[in-house]
């Protein structure tokens, strides 16, 4: 499990490039980026070796901001471009990330469907209840009542629950961090990328231009950390009572992680044994195979 | 001397028409002949009613003919249908305990067969096919040997099984060789090794054969036939293959393993297609190359999801929002669909763009007898300029200026390497130029440098050429799978002393302009023939060329052309009509349709 193996660490600089972000000072997504290059240097993993995938939205210019390979996908996709990526070189480290609206809004189709097929991979959702790059429209995680572009009289819909979500579609690994206590955030993150299987960790990570409900201060009044309340993060069903708190406490921290994973699919696939596909440079039919696959028509 | 017949199989869903059907097409290609298979169908699982035709010649075919000769009635809903159709000197088989015999037409011949004294009171009922092909064989001319070493390849893990079907299709073939006339011209042989292949396997097994590693696809009629062999193949072929939520999630799945460095492929019909859209421009602004196959069905909307159209060229045009880069390209034939299997891949990577193949149903679903020694090709493979290693040379730029617009490609893995694509607008590094306060210089550069690949796609294409008499001042002019049956309506046509040709256009964008202009040059009539109603491709070579075709043959019935549609369209457009829509009329097509007892609507998926 090339993914899994711990190396010497390095230093986190290391994921610097020379571009600097260019979110809005105090923006949540900051400590969102700086936690995974600590969490990338702790492991070891080599730049080369991990492939950064994000949609589309402020937290999805990610990518452009940490050093690895990388791509910035379309909104909504980074679940079904990081699984291709993941499939074609199952050797790499690969970290989906986005937004709430990105991942939970256009892209939950592939959300729900990446869980239940349990590709090898890390999903880092910057949760912030709001559309930030399109300037504060409400998102699917926006709390019932509140006002926004969108709702100016207050949102008529409900609240998805991601955690809940992630447990009912069968994830191996649901935690929830925030981008406000980043050694937290950073254990989450390392034990997500050595999960032998789909990990999610929702992230609150306040937007401070749009979202002035749910700010930095609101969460820091309500969040408690699973493991100060002795959670046992091994049963489910305690996960699933424990994902509906919302209000004056809310939980951060491991809620899941599935103590007996199946192979995640990755590693079932028989195409998907030894080497990275994408690293086989002899490439068509043995002249044996291609004989054989005749035959069966004549 | 051509000796050919055209044989139709009449019956519910369900009955067992289609593997009588195989059993048939595998007897013939055994022997040397060459078949060509299409299924007209319902969208059910049970019931209803489907009609084969299987074209068997010693001449190579591409099409079906306008007549059937000979016809296995498995109900008594195929004989009503279809028995009018039957040319003179034809044979209409049937199990003579259950279907009572229409009136034949002059000069066929009815054949019913005894099914419960030939295959024994006890036989299940499929074994009425069983008995009826035995009974066709003999009446062909077709060897029996042939046939009973079908049944004993096709159940070799089932002797009993095998020994059922010898002994039920040796008593056909017995009864009707001593009861009945054989066919005036029995078919005979020929030295042929062939395959019997349909266009969605030739499809798999190119893109198998052209180093294909990853396969993403959501079921779509007709389409599936791809994924049906990727899944039975890949895993032993080394072929990573997933079925996916929705088209979306199959196009973006299948960049991201494009972008790793693999060869990567999907497949779907129409309204798939539509969904795959954005994902396409993706792909083209990354310069990811993946190869994404449309196999046109009946439109709009769910449309016809078992019949033939080609009416996905104006979506294949317009996929995706933004001016891009991307090659279109038509095979023309089931065994084109092989072939060009090897070009899409080497196209897509040599240039890093999105290659969209259209197939359509007529292709897709029809079955072909392919020589074998045409199939077991070493395919050339050609990844255009790709850096797999490291060889610490540093600076890499991902999307590097070049006279070519082509920027060698290192695989994500690869130290010193590091890069992010982006679907936003970026420069030669891959830095995004979105967000700066504007950079026109940039902007315009790099636009230039991706088309720039264009004029490489085009030099490297083969060129277009005019079949039948160079001189003829009047060509036709088609694209895709109207290839076959217009060459042999040009045949004809010229043997009746209308001199033409044709010429088949395989790559729709970019557009051989110079080359199809110069070989249009002159000529009288420019008749295009092709498969919707609105001359989708007629508009097309308007708008790359200039050139106003000066008649239209179109069909968009469902059914394929047969020659004599196309025959008739010329003549009529030779004789001053503008358009003509020809349609198939035969009584089987025609016939009121009966309440189907417990169908289940369902293979279109969509």
């Amino acid at each position: 499990m090339p993914t899994a193996t711990v190396a010497a660490p390095r230093d986190a600089k290391l994921y610097k490039p020379e571009i600097p972000p260019d979110w809005c000072p105090g923006c949540g997504d900051y400590g969102v980026l700086t936690v995974l290059q600590r969490a990338c240097g702790e492991l070891g993993i080599p730049n080369e070796q991990l492939m950064v995938v994000s949609g589309i939205g402020c937290s999805s210019n990610l990518p452009g901001f940490f050093k690895s390979y990388g791509m910035h996908s379309l909104h909504g996709r980074s679940l079904p471009v990081a699984t291709g990526a993941k499939m074609a070189n199952h050797e790499m480290t690969v970290i989906a990330c986005g937004g709430d609206g990105d991942g939970y809004g256009i892209g939950q189709g592939h959300f729900i469907h990446a869980m239940r097929r349990n590709v090898n991979l890390t999903y880092i959702v910057m949760d912030n209840e709001i559309y930030g790059l399109t300037t504060g429209q409400t998102s699917p995680t926006s709390e019932p009542g509140m006002k926004t572009k969108s709702t100016p009289h207050g949102n008529p819909e409900g609240q998805l629950n991601p955690i809940a979500l992630a447990l009912a579609a069968g994830c191996g690994f649901v935690a929830r961090g925030f981008s406000g206590d980043i050694n937290h955030l950073k254990s989450l993150y390392t034990q997500a990328i050595q999960y032998p299987g789909f990990a999610l960790i929702d992230v609150f990570s306040p937007c401070v231009t749009f979202n002035k409900q749910n700010t930095f201060g609101w969460f820091k009044e309500r969040v408690y950390k699973l493991e100060d309340k002795g959670h046992n993060a091994t049963d489910w069903n305690s996960a699933m009572e424990r994902s509906k708190e919302w209000g004056a406490q809310i939980p951060i921290g491991l809620f899941y992680k599935n103590p007996n994973p199946k192979p995640s699919i990755d590693a079932a696939d028989p195409a998907l044994q030894g080497k990275g596909l994408a690293t086989i440079q002899k490439l068509g039919l043995t002249a044996e195979q291609r004989k054989k696959l005749i035959e069966e028509y004549v | 001397m051509e000796n050919e017949i055209q044989v139709g199989i009449g019956g519910a869903a369900g009955d067992g028409g289609a593997s009588t059907a195989d059993n048939l097409a595998l007897t013939s290609a055994r022997q040397g002949l060459h078949v060509y298979v299409y299924t007209s169908y319902q969208s059910l699982i049970r019931g209803g009613h489907s009609w084969i035709r299987l074209r068997i010649s010693t001449q190579k075919v591409n099409n079906v003919n306008d007549q059937v000769s000979a016809m296995i009635a498995l109900n008594q809903d195929s004989m009503d249908r279809h028995l009018q159709e039957l040319a003179p000197g034809g044979i209409c088989i049937y199990n003579g305990d259950k279907v009572k015999p229409g009136k034949a037409p002059e000069g066929v011949q009815l054949c019913p067969l005894p099914v419960f004294e030939l295959a024994g009171k006890d036989a299940l009922p499929i074994m009425q096919n069983t008995v009826a092909l035995g009974a066709l064989t003999g009446l062909l001319g077709l060897e029996f040997q042939s046939l009973s070493s079908v049944f004993e390849h096709t159940f070799k893990k089932k002797p009993q099984v095998v020994k059922a079907n010898i002994d039920a299709s040796k008593a056909g073939y017995d009864f009707a060789v001593k009861t009945y006339k054989k066919i005036a011209n029995p078919l005979g042989k020929t030295p042929a090794k062939l395959a019997m292949v349909h266009g969605n396997n030739m499809i798999a097994l190119g893109a198998a054969n052209a180093g294909c590693k990853v396969y993403c696809a959501y079921p779509m009629s007709p389409a599936s036939g791809v994924l049906h062999w990727m899944g039975a193949h890949g895993p032993s072929l080394g072929i990573c293959v997933r079925q996916v939520e929705d088209e979306i999630g199959v196009a973006n799945m299948t960049i991201g393993a494009g972008q790793m460095g693999v060869r990567a492929m999907c497949a779907t019909s129409g309204g798939g297609f539509a969904l795959m859209t954005e994902a396409i421009g993706m792909a083209s602004i990354m310069e990811i190359p993946v190869v994404m196959i449309n196999v046109m069905r009946g439109g709009p909307s769910t449309g016809l999801p078992t019949k033939q159209e080609q009416g996905d060229l104006n979506q294949a045009i317009g996929a995706s929002q933004g001016d891009f880069q991307r090659i279109i390209m038509a095979p023309t034939s089931i065994s084109d669909c092989y072939s060009s299997m090897e070009e899409a891949f080497n196209l897509a990577e040599k240039f890093q763009m999105p290659v969209l193949y259209l197939s359509d149903l007529l292709m897709s679903e029809g079955h072909m007898t392919a020589e074998t020694s045409f199939l077991d090709r070493e395919f050339k493979i050609d990844r255009g300029e790709m850096i797999f290693e490291d060889k610490g040379n540093g600076n890499y730029l991902r999307y590097k200026d070049t006279p070519s617009g082509v920027s060698p490609r290192a695989i994500p893995g690869i130290p010193n390497h590091l890069y992010v694509s982006a679907t936003d607008e970026h420069d030669d590094d891959g830095v995004t130029i979105s967000d700066v306060y504007t950079d026109p210089v940039t902007r315009k550069r790099v636009v230039d440098k991706r088309e720039r690949k264009m004029a490489g796609v085009l030099a490297a294409l083969p060129k277009p050429k005019l079949e039948g008499p160079a001189d003829a001042d009047t060509t036709i002019v088609t694209y895709g799978s109207t290839w076959g049956v217009v060459n042999e309506a040009v045949a004809r046509l010229n043997k009746e002393g209308i001199k033409c040709n044709h010429l088949s256009v395989k790559y729709l964008v970019p557009f051989q302009e110079k080359e199809v202009t110069e070989l249009l040059k002159g000529k009288k009539n420019i008749i295009v023939v092709e498969m919707n109603k609105g001359g989708q491709f007629a508009r097309h070579l308007r708008a790359e060329t200039g050139i106003t075709a000066t008649g239209h043959v179109r069909k968009y019935d469902g059914e394929p052309y047969e020659p004599k549609h196309v025959v008739a369209g010329i003549k009529e457009v030779l004789k001053g009509k503008k358009v003509v829509e020809a349609e198939s009329v035969e009584p089987g097509w025609r016939t009121p349709h009966p309440p189907g007892p417990g169908v289940l609507s369902t293979s279109s998926a969509h």
